[in-house]
């Protein structure tokens, strides 16, 4: 690969970015958003982790100490959509703003204004529905799958504000996913074929998809509460010949899909960290392509899978049994993979890659408690338990956050121009490691043991593990403070970064200096 | 000693999952009934076949890391594919997948059959208490936490059943096949005793099906699964397994307690009698909303002391409580208490906290209005 790098210092200044805040209000820039988003998400992910921090406090001891039952009910529904809308989708949106283009050789991305709309759209989401929680009958209470008839009929006032929060983080959604579908198939590098392009790429093309795909589907649920709620229609309400179970149908069709969206950009950023840490090129790019596009594809079939209590028929029952089972064989390969690659590799262990292979242990881990939740009888006994509570806990969070967490360590010098403190670096990951599955692993086993989810007080039998979890939740949040102040200390000084501080390292991003400057492959490169 | 790692790594995970200490317990139980033990042992099997995927994987992955370390001069190989493995490594999970999806459809089949039941119940949800209904048998009653509020509170010593105890339990008897119909009277409730492997949401319009038949008598636990509003957590279940003989002598004396129950509807009743029941209804039935000293807990759930409703023309106060206020949280008490425990409560309602009416509404007003709904 070659790489025009334009690095004429003082034609820079002309096209650098515009001073004071009202860079970051009118920016088209795809670095200026990125790290808009990336800001953006890392303050909802405190937001959300506070929120957490709340209910862990209330479940250290059994009894009611710290809030109310209809409290309690608003921090769990909070801290699921604050972190699942907030933190953990526009940190990958963030992402591929900054490096789609300049891993395809893009000079920015293909519709920039749309961009800065998209991004501007979140704050005022968030305001929206964080400002619910100060109303009089407080913020959702149901759940952040907001199950009808109890988001509806029997919903808070604030539910009007809700819906609206959650239309305007679709719409910032799909505009998006479009942006990035555009970018990627109109602006790559002359010779970059689609099967040359880097893997973070392929699983944001794949996500971009299923946002398009599904992001409606939720508008469209939301609309039919709307219309429940304020216009009198009874599309949730047995009683006016409607069906609460159309509510989980139309939620899960979207909501499924929608699991793969937090994880599939991760299963890229890890797939460029794995090889250039192991300094072997990945295992299987092809099946990791095709491996991803499977798991897209089968998120569609198996929605009711998150429904084998409500009394679905039996063949409905063994359909979405056998095809949720299915997705074990794709996700099985891509693992499989990242081992091999590593295998006979001469492997390090920065920070980067620390957080990497922790995320393959630890999501495979999630996958197996998945595979188990997809036996439809043994479902019966794990469903709506804090087994499934740790499970998707363990695919978003060694998962999804993780995957944000390597790909911020790996990036940051192209970022900023500085390395950061490894030492720092690899403390964040054995404190996030270790706060991590203390709180999430005793979640299997009170799970097990029979302790419901979304509850405020529990049975004295799972005091213990409950304590245990709620240490290793303070463990955690504590840590992401001082991640924090990590990346604020990488801003301000640091190590000066060459153009490619990883001598594993392969990709066009590798070949524009560190910091990246602010205008890159105004001329396209050549890929061979 | 250490020729056989595989061994110690065995009798580790099974000491951890054999251990008697119930505050740890860190494994799901095999349950009261056939079916629970199938659905333990699909369970098991599956956890199993995990631990061994795991430890092959995971066990390559520690051993490159160990081993496969620039700092010990390891210089890294270039392949990157290999045909063979990777149709190996699709083709064995799939055959493990379809391994393990037989015994699992084979169980689900059994659970899914509810034909021929020797006892038909039907349970409600309701915010937050199961009814429980016998069919054909004239016997109905409600379940309520029995947990006192001074223990959630932490004033009290919390007991060894803490939120996992109720007023009324429901009671079978053992060897009979049990059809559970299971149906709701607001939002969606989850019926789940995990000793039976029964778990069953509650749906508003829809009546889902599921079954049991437990072998040896017992108190057996449970709790509602689907969020379902503010006192989610405290809504629990318990089910009392009786043999066959005490099972029938429970049920004839339930009988004959509602024919009781009747005859009071007729009977003259004092302000004081009424008051004392509905003192009792009160802090089973409504306190969960209106709060113990009726302040409420608005604007969700509004006051009584002093509220318009409770202080104003005692017709409109009964109207309310008999059919509730649709769209809210208040249900219709009607179709759930007695005519004497609507009497009561509303009686208590208009006499408490200050609420000094000192009118009364009694049982055959109730009938009443409960006369002129059926015409």
């Amino acid at each position: 690969m070659s790489a025009v790098i334009d690095d004429h210092g003082h034609a820079d200044h002309a096209h650098g970015p515009a001073k004071g805040l009202m860079r970051w209000v009118l920016t088209t820039n795809h670095k200026d958003i990125g790290t808009l988003y990336l800001w953006f998400a890392f303050c909802m992910f405190l937001l959300g982790g506070s929120f957490a921090m709340v209910i862990r406090a209330e479940l250290f001891q059994p009894g009611l100490q710290i809030v109310e039952p209809a409290f309690f009910n608003q921090m769990t529904t909070m801290h699921g959509l604050v972190m699942v809308f907030g933190a953990v989708m526009p940190a990958f949106v963030g992402l591929a703003n900054w490096m789609i283009p300049l891993m395809i050789g893009a000079p920015d991305m293909a519709l920039p204004r749309m961009n800065n709309f998209s991004f501007w759209l979140l704050p005022a989401a968030f305001l929206l529905l964080v400002s619910t929680l100060f109303t009089p009958g407080g913020g959702p209470n149901f759940g952040w799958t907001f199950y009808a008839p109890l988001s509806t009929t029997y919903a808070p006032e604030s539910v009007t504000y809700f819906i609206f929060a959650i239309h305007l983080m679709g719409i910032s959604s799909i505009m998006g996913a479009i942006n990035v579908i555009a970018t990627i198939l109109n602006l790559r590098a002359p010779g970059m074929t689609l099967m040359k392009m880097p893997l973070f790429v392929w699983t944001w093309l794949i996500t971009a998809f299923l946002l398009i795909a599904v992001m409606p589907v939720l508008a469209g649920c939301v609309t039919m509460m709307l219309m429940d709620i304020h216009f009198g229609t009874s599309f949730f309400s047995a009683a006016g010949g409607g069906d609460p179970v159309l509510f989980q149908h139309v939620f899960w069709f979207f909501g499924h899909p929608e699991v793969y969206i937090m994880i599939l950009p991760a299963f890229g950023a890890v797939s460029q960290i794995i090889p250039t840490f192991s300094r072997k090129p990945l295992f299987g790019y092809t099946s990791m392509v095709y491996a991803t596009a499977s798991i897209a594809f089968l998120s569609f079939i198996v929605w009711a899978h998150h429904m084998f209590v409500v009394g679905i028929p039996l063949v409905g029952e063994l359909f979405f049994m056998y095809a949720t089972m299915l997705i074990a064989v794709p996700t099985g390969v891509k693992v499989f993979n990242w081992a091999s690659t590593m295998w006979q590799g001469s492997l390090t262990f920065e920070t980067p890659m620390l957080f990497a292979v922790a995320f393959v242990i630890l999501f495979s881990i999630g996958g197996f408690s998945g595979l188990m939740l997809a036996i439809a009888p043994a479902d019966f006994q794990y469903q709506d338990t804090y087994f499934v509570v740790a499970h998707f806990h363990y695919v978003l969070v060694p998962g999804a956050i993780f995957g944000i967490f390597a790909s911020a360590y790996y990036w940051l010098p192209k970022w900023t121009g500085h390395m950061y403190d490894e030492t720092l670096g690899k403390l964040h990951f054995w404190l996030s490691f270790v706060g991590m599955n203390l709180t999430f692993f005793p979640m299997h086993f009170v799970g097990l043991a029979g302790m419901p989810r979304r509850i405020p007080d529990y049975n004295l039998q799972f005091a213990d593990f409950n304590m245990v979890s709620s240490i290793g939740a303070f463990m955690f949040g504590a840590t992401q403070i001082f991640f924090l102040f990590i990346v604020i200390k990488t801003i301000r000084g640091g190590a000066p970064a060459p153009a490619k501080p990883w001598d594993g390292a392969e990709g066009l991003e590798w070949s524009v200096p560190s910091p990246a400057p602010y205008h890159t492959f105004t001329t396209p490169p050549e890929v061979k | 000693m250490m020729r056989h790692p595989h061994v110690w790594m065995g009798l580790l995970l099974w000491s951890i999952f054999s251990q008697a200490n119930a505050a740890w317990t860190v494994n799901m139980a095999p349950g009261a009934t056939e079916i629970s033990h199938a659905v333990f042992d699909l369970h098991m099997t599956i956890f199993w076949i995990c631990v061994v995927i795991g430890i092959i994987v995971f066990g390559a992955m520690f051993w490159s890391m160990m081993v496969h370390r620039r700092s010990t001069g390891q210089v890294a190989a270039k392949f990157h594919e290999s045909t063979t493995v990777e149709i190996l490594w699709t083709v064995v999970p799939l055959l493990i997948l379809i391994a393990m999806a037989v015994p699992a459809t084979a169980t689900l089949i059994r659970m899914y059959d509810t034909s021929e039941p020797d006892i038909d119940i039907q349970i409600t949800g309701y915010q937050w208490k199961w009814h429980y209904k016998y069919l054909g048998q004239d016997v109905e009653f409600f379940s309520n936490l029995a947990t006192p509020a001074e223990q959630i509170h932490n004033k009290e010593a919390k007991g060894e059943h803490y939120l996992l105890e109720v007023d009324k339990p429901l009671v079978l008897p053992i060897g009979a096949k049990v059809r559970f119909l299971v149906t709701s009277a607001d939002v969606i409730h989850s019926w789940w005793v995990p000793a039976f492997a029964v778990k069953r949401d509650a749906i508003p319009g829809f009546v889902n099906e599921a079954w049991t038949r437990i072998d040896k008598p017992g108190i057996y636990r449970g709790q509602c699964a689907e969020l379902c509003g503010k006192d989610h957590g405290f809504m629990p279940i318990v089910v009392d397994v009786k043999e066959k003989a005490d099972y029938e002598k429970w049920l004839a004396d339930r009988k004959a307690e509602a024919a009781q129950l009747k005859e009071l509807t007729s009977k003259e009743w004092t302000l004081d009698e009424l008051k004392e029941r509905g003192d009792k209804i009160y802090h089973t039935t409504c306190v969960a909303c209106h709060q113990a000293e009726g302040q409420g807990l608005p604007p969700m759930f509004p006051a009584l002391k002093g509220s318009p409703i409770a202080t104003g023309p005692k017709a409109d106060h009964l109207h309310r409580v008999y059919f509730g206020k649709p769209g809210t949280a208040m249900a219709a008490f009607g179709k759930q208490l007695s005519e004497v425990d609507i009497a009561a409560v509303v009686t208590y309602e208009r006499n408490a906290w200050g609420n000094n009416k000192g009118d009364m509404v009694t049982p055959k007003e109730v009938l009443e209005l409960k006369q002129a709904e059926s015409k």
